[in-house]
């Protein structure tokens, strides 16, 4: 359960902080442009954060009390490939497909 | 171009994206709901930060009891990108009145963010005004349906039993973010190292492994991509 405080203060300042990336250059920096090692780095900002988050998540799932499930993991290696190969909502679709197949077939066995 | 016809040109050339937005929308609307956040705060989420990944990644950790400025700390990372595109957008919006320009800020996505960008290189010769139109027609579709999608799974979400389970929709919704990201090798070693350097840190207090192990990837694909370049000289 998230708590209000935490929720709500955490919104208010993501909201600023988000709008305020966004208005950087378009709003208070004008055409000075960001140093070439800033720009190096910014480019693995994504491949840097979303695995970090996701690998926990994947492998220690809190639905099954933190013990890996075989179930979820191939259901994510399904999505990472679908992902890589076709598109972001194919990988939707194979990630969560894939889960309720395996589910479906182990409720049934 | 007229203005009338670049507003229109912009809507048209973004509204394929509608397929992305409306089900990223849906999942957060249902995610927020499943993670115990009633509907006005699913809203405002959507509303007052109105950038997907960010808003999960803030959820997310939320949820796993990180404190409030490492999720802070994550969410904003994610969207530190966009400073690169406010960057880039400036020699052909930075004419417009303060006001319009906040508002731009405000609407900047990813992808619409790129369409508009490879349509001022290909037509040169867009006038200023015709600029800021296609700019925000990019927007108009896009908007609506963002806080539209959140709003519908936010009110449905409740209703979809527990077997679906819906706690995986995060995950898979981060890999499926992720994997266009992955475009060249020193992406892919970023990612990597990103993942195992996550796992191996887990035990830091206060979720800080996240930070710890984003840091070092990102200098991990950084440097690699600097070998790549010198070796490609030598």
């Amino acid at each position: 359960m998230i708590s209000d405080a935490a929720f709500w203060s955490l919104t208010a300042a993501l909201a600023v902080g988000t709008f305020l990336i966004r208005f950087s250059f378009l709003g208070i920096f004008g055409r000075r442009t960001l140093p070439p090692w800033a720009l190096l780095h910014l480019k693995y900002v994504g491949v840097a954060v979303f695995p970090a988050l996701v690998a926990p998540l994947v492998l220690w799932p809190e639905a099954t009390g933190g013990t890996p499930d075989p179930a979820r993991l191939i259901a994510a290696l399904a999505a990472l490939v679908a992902g890589l190969r076709i598109s972001v909502v194919a990988a939707i679709l194979a990630g969560m497909g894939t889960l309720y197949l395996i589910e479906a077939a182990a409720r049934l066995l | 171009m007229t203005e009338a016809q670049a507003f229109r040109k912009g809507a048209l050339d973004c509204a394929p994206f509608i397929l992305i937005v409306v089900p990223f929308s849906l999942l957060f609307g249902v995610v927020a709901r499943d993670a115990g956040l009633d509907l006005l705060q699913a809203m405002a989420m959507s509303v007052l930060v109105i950038a997907g990944a960010s808003q999960f990644t803030a959820l997310a950790l939320l949820e796993d009891h990180a404190p409030v400025f490492v999720a802070l700390l994550a969410a904003l990372a994610v969207n530190l990108r966009m400073a690169m595109y406010s960057a880039a957008l400036v020699p052909y919006l930075g004419h417009a009145r303060l006001g319009v320009r906040a508002l731009m800020a405000y609407l900047m996505v990813d992808q619409a963010f790129a369409v508009a960008v490879r349509t001022y290189e290909a037509h040169p010769a867009m006038t200023p005004a015709a600029r800021v139109a296609y700019y925000f027609g990019c927007m108009v579709l896009i908007c609506p349906f963002w806080y539209g999608g959140t709003l519908t799974g936010a009110l449905v979400g409740q209703a979809i039993p527990a077997e679906f389970s819906l706690d995986f929709a995060v995950p898979v919704c981060f890999i499926a973010l992720t994997a266009p990201l992955i475009r060249s090798l020193p992406h892919a070693v970023a990612a990597l190292v990103s993942a195992l350097a996550a796992l191996a840190l887990a035990w830091l207090p206060w979720s800080l492994g996240l930070p710890v192990a984003a840091l070092v990837a990102m200098i991990t694909g950084a440097q690699t991509e600097r070998l790549l370049q010198r070796r490609g000289r030598a």
